[in-house]
């Protein structure tokens, strides 16, 4: 009996697997979505082809890697490109052979994310003098400092400074201990560029209404502030938070990717605190703290991929950079949502004549961290 | 799990599990293992693999909505996307015959030495460290200061060609040696467990090179991200053909694991170092210094895990930033667990994760698999290797018979 029920077991399961093999390739011609990522070409879309390669952070981060991928989505969404590539990267020995991988693949424009992909994305465009390339928040400098841009790559960089300045501002306006906070996932100029504009800010707040409020975690003077010293310890990040909190800090402005979520959540448990999100509108991507989020530092990481992908499919490349600004609309800062009751009208007034004396050069905002 | 062994020689007497430490039970169980298991472990973690591969394929998914009318459609998704996925492993690690040259089909398997190498490198450290009893989870740390001392002479110093190369190679090795040598004086001196003084190092080691690369010495002149500059040409490991990275470093990490080999097997420092790891009260009692052996052995597991530093900063990236050790220190101690802390048998598991880490990138950047299947497989096998060991060695369950465990160490320890 038993045999016999082995017998039949093994039989039937011999029958499965001769049916699934013998399915597969029929079903393979007959349909070629199974094929992988490149045949959704036929679905949407055009036919030209975008691919991008993506730091530690993976493509669904909640910030820098996910909007930037969300420009190659609204290409694709647009009939620009076909289904996009995406290649993670898992250490910082993945960027080479992934870029490469990316080469092999025939890319129409390979997008490479980050600073930390410059030199990988450098030699792959030296090696391939035909590809396509852009580099998100990366422009090439030389030893002293100035651009030197490489003909087949275009930078895609944010003058962040100028939306961050109104955060700054809002915030101190905001503000009713009088003492703000701001702290950094690693110390990198695309981060302690939102610092240094969130910091300006206030300070022209202060000069402009006599106040004094207090920046807490950064001094633009010196350079010197608070930083996690990565973009994934959520336990320090809290810590820093709470630090801040306990100081007296009612805003705080974490420039940490994800790590802010761990800002608002040391928020949600203080109450009557409020976070300036940073990327993207906070209020949308991080529903779960849209109740602490005061406004977001809006960095249109997105628009700059499409812009990018955009003219590549139009054989129209160039390795101009695109240097978001307010002016373009590539950076900004997201609506007050919850809190558009609690900012005065005044204050909203002040902001938006401010932005305009930005975008007309009547206000500098500076910052050691800007392009030009 | 083991077949029966005849008894040698000292298999009369009574094994002496209570004055075991555990490390040295898990250990002794670990390399008793046989080759068999080792493979079926990679099958079955590659099973494993292909399953969570259907499973996560948007196309398996949404044709398992209508499974039960039509099963074929499932499994025929399934086994595409699993065969596109392996497949491309697959080319991408051993050869891609669609390539039109014999340098381009062959470089997926230059690129799956050049990823062994740090991988081999490091792995004989730690492999090293386990046989004289010390678990050297450290390797990150020292890959780091490897990396540092060795990148530094390769951008900072402009020496003559061929010396440059030497003494950047040297310089690593140094680095390394000192922050293993340092663990080794602190547990020979102190006692400090080397587990707690090697995670703690590998701390000072990641936030000391971040600290580095924003100081005018280290970091790229005019840049303002914390990465170095590129080594000069004449410190960089020569690269063999132009179409791969593959460069002189493999070489290099052959001949050390030859050196190991040696040193364990034939040497009387080895024999001293295998000695400590299986009895340490015995060894004293025999007249060898174990506190002297711990600071050698550590000093050497330190140069080797330098070495893969060596690598990683003259020969595969060319330059420093604060992530050059790519988690490979830790990838080594599963190396050096699945190589069951042999030497050759480091260099055949280092081999099968070079070939993982380098057919991961194809597997993804060409069929869309999330990269985190590799990592789910490297884990599956050491937990199918490592786990009956470890299970066994938590609950003292003793194996069939009273013989089998010191027949196990006898051949495990190489003896």
């Amino acid at each position: 009996m038993n045999k016999r029920f082995r017998l039949a077991a093994a039989l039937s399961a011999v029958a499965l697997a001769v049916a699934a093999c013998g399915d597969a390739p029929e079903e393979d011609g007959g349909d070629g979505a199974t094929g992988g990522a490149t045949d959704g070409a036929t679905e949407g879309g055009g036919d030209f082809s975008a691919c991008m390669v993506s730091d530690q952070g993976g493509i669904n981060d909640r910030s820098f890697n996910e909007t930037s991928y969300n420009g190659l989505v609204l290409a694709q969404e647009e009939g620009i490109i076909a289904e996009p590539k995406f290649a993670e990267s898992q250490t910082d020995a993945d960027y080479g052979p992934n870029v490469d991988a990316m080469v092999q693949d025939d890319c129409g424009i390979i997008v490479t994310v980050g600073f930390l992909l410059a030199d990988a994305t450098r030699e792959a465009a030296e090696a391939n003098p035909e590809e396509q390339f852009a580099i998100v928040d990366f422009q090439y400098v030389d030893d002293t400092g100035a651009p030197a841009p490489i003909d087949n790559v275009k930078p895609l960089v944010f003058n962040t400074h100028e939306a961050a300045f109104l955060a700054g501002y809002a915030s101190a306006a905001h503000s009713t201990t009088g003492i703000v906070g701001t702290w950094g996932g690693a110390k990198i100029p695309t981060v302690t560029i939102f610092m240094d504009g969130f910091y300006d800010g206030v300070q022209y707040y202060n000069e402009q209404k006599g106040a004094d409020v207090q920046v807490l975690g950064w001094d633009k003077a010196t350079q010197e502030g608070q930083f996690v010293g990565d973009f994934a310890n959520t336990g320090l990040a809290r810590q820093i938070s709470d630090n801040l909190i306990s100081q007296g800090a009612d805003v705080l402005h974490p420039v940490a990717g994800p790590l802010a979520e761990s800002a608002a959540i040391a928020a949600q448990a203080a109450g009557n605190v409020a976070v300036v999100w940073a990327d993207s509108d906070g209020f949308e991507s991080a529903p779960d703290y849209g109740d602490v989020i005061l406004t977001s530092v809006l960095k249109g990481m997105d628009q700059a991929v499409l812009a990018a992908t955009q003219e590549a499919a139009d054989d129209a490349f160039t390795n101009e950079p695109y240097v978001g600004t307010l002016e373009n609309g590539g950076v900004g800062i997201a609506p007050f949502h919850d809190f558009d009751s609690t900012v005065t009208q005044e204050t909203k007034d002040e902001l938006a004549q401010i932005q305009e004396q930005i975008i007309s050069g009547e206000l500098v905002v500076e910052s050691d961290a800007a392009f030009s | 799990m083991t077949d029966p062994k005849p008894p040698v020689d000292v298999a009369e007497e009574p094994p002496a599990p209570r004055q075991e430490t555990f490390f040295q039970r898990f250990m002794r169980e670990l390399t008793g293992g046989s080759i068999l298991v080792t493979i079926l472990s990679v099958v079955l973690a590659l099973l494993i693999g292909a399953v969570l591969i259907a499973a996560s394929d948007p196309d398996v998914q949404d044709r398992a909505d209508y499974f039960f009318s039509r099963p074929g459609d499932t499994l025929s998704a399934a086994w595409s996307a699993i065969s596109d996925a392996y497949g491309a492993l697959f080319t991408g690690s051993i050869i891609d015959i669609d390539e039109y040259t014999v340098g381009r089909a062959l470089r997926p398997l230059a690129e799956t030495a050049t990823n062994a190498a740090p991988l081999i490198a490091a792995g004989l450290g730690v492999a090293l460290a386990f046989r004289a009893g010390l678990f050297n989870i450290g390797a990150e740390g020292q890959i780091i200061l490897g990396a540092i001392l060795a990148g530094y002479v390769g951008f900072g110093w402009h020496l003559p060609t061929g010396l440059h190369l030497i003494v950047g190679v040297l310089a690593g090795i140094v680095g390394g040696a000192v922050w293993g040598g340092v663990v080794g004086l602190l547990k020979a001196r102190t006692g400090a467990h080397e587990v707690i003084v090697t995670i703690m190092l590998n701390y000072v080691a990641r936030f000391l090179i971040a600290y580095l690369l924003t100081t005018t010495a280290f970091q790229r002149p005019g840049a303002s991200n914390p990465v170095s500059p590129i080594v000069d040409d004449s410190a960089q490991l020569p690269r063999f053909f132009d179409d791969s990275r593959l460069h002189l470093g493999f070489v290099l990490v052959i001949l050390a694991a030859f050196g190991v080999w040696w040193l364990l097997e034939r040497s009387t420092m080895g024999f001293e170092f295998r000695a400590v790891g299986a009895n340490p009260n015995a060894a004293r009692t025999a007249g060898m210094s174990v506190s002297r052996t711990y600071v050698w052995v550590m000093l050497l597991a330190g140069g080797l895990a330098g070495l893969a530093g060596v690598m990683q900063v003259l020969g595969t990236e060319r330059y420093l930033t604060s992530g050059i050790s790519a988690g490979i220190g830790f990838d080594a101690i599963t190396v050096a667990l699945l190589g069951r802390a042999s030497p050759w048998g480091t260099v055949a598991a280092g081999l099968l994760f070079g070939a993982l880490r380098a057919g991961g990138v194809p597997m993804q950047a060409s069929t869309g698999t999330p990269i985190d299947i590799i990592v789910v497989i490297q884990s599956l096998i050491v937990l199918f290797i490592a786990a009956p060991p470890l299970v066994r060695a938590i609950f003292r369950v003793p194996v069939r018979s009273a013989g089998q465990p010191v027949a196990g160490l006898q051949r495990g320890w190489g003896a």
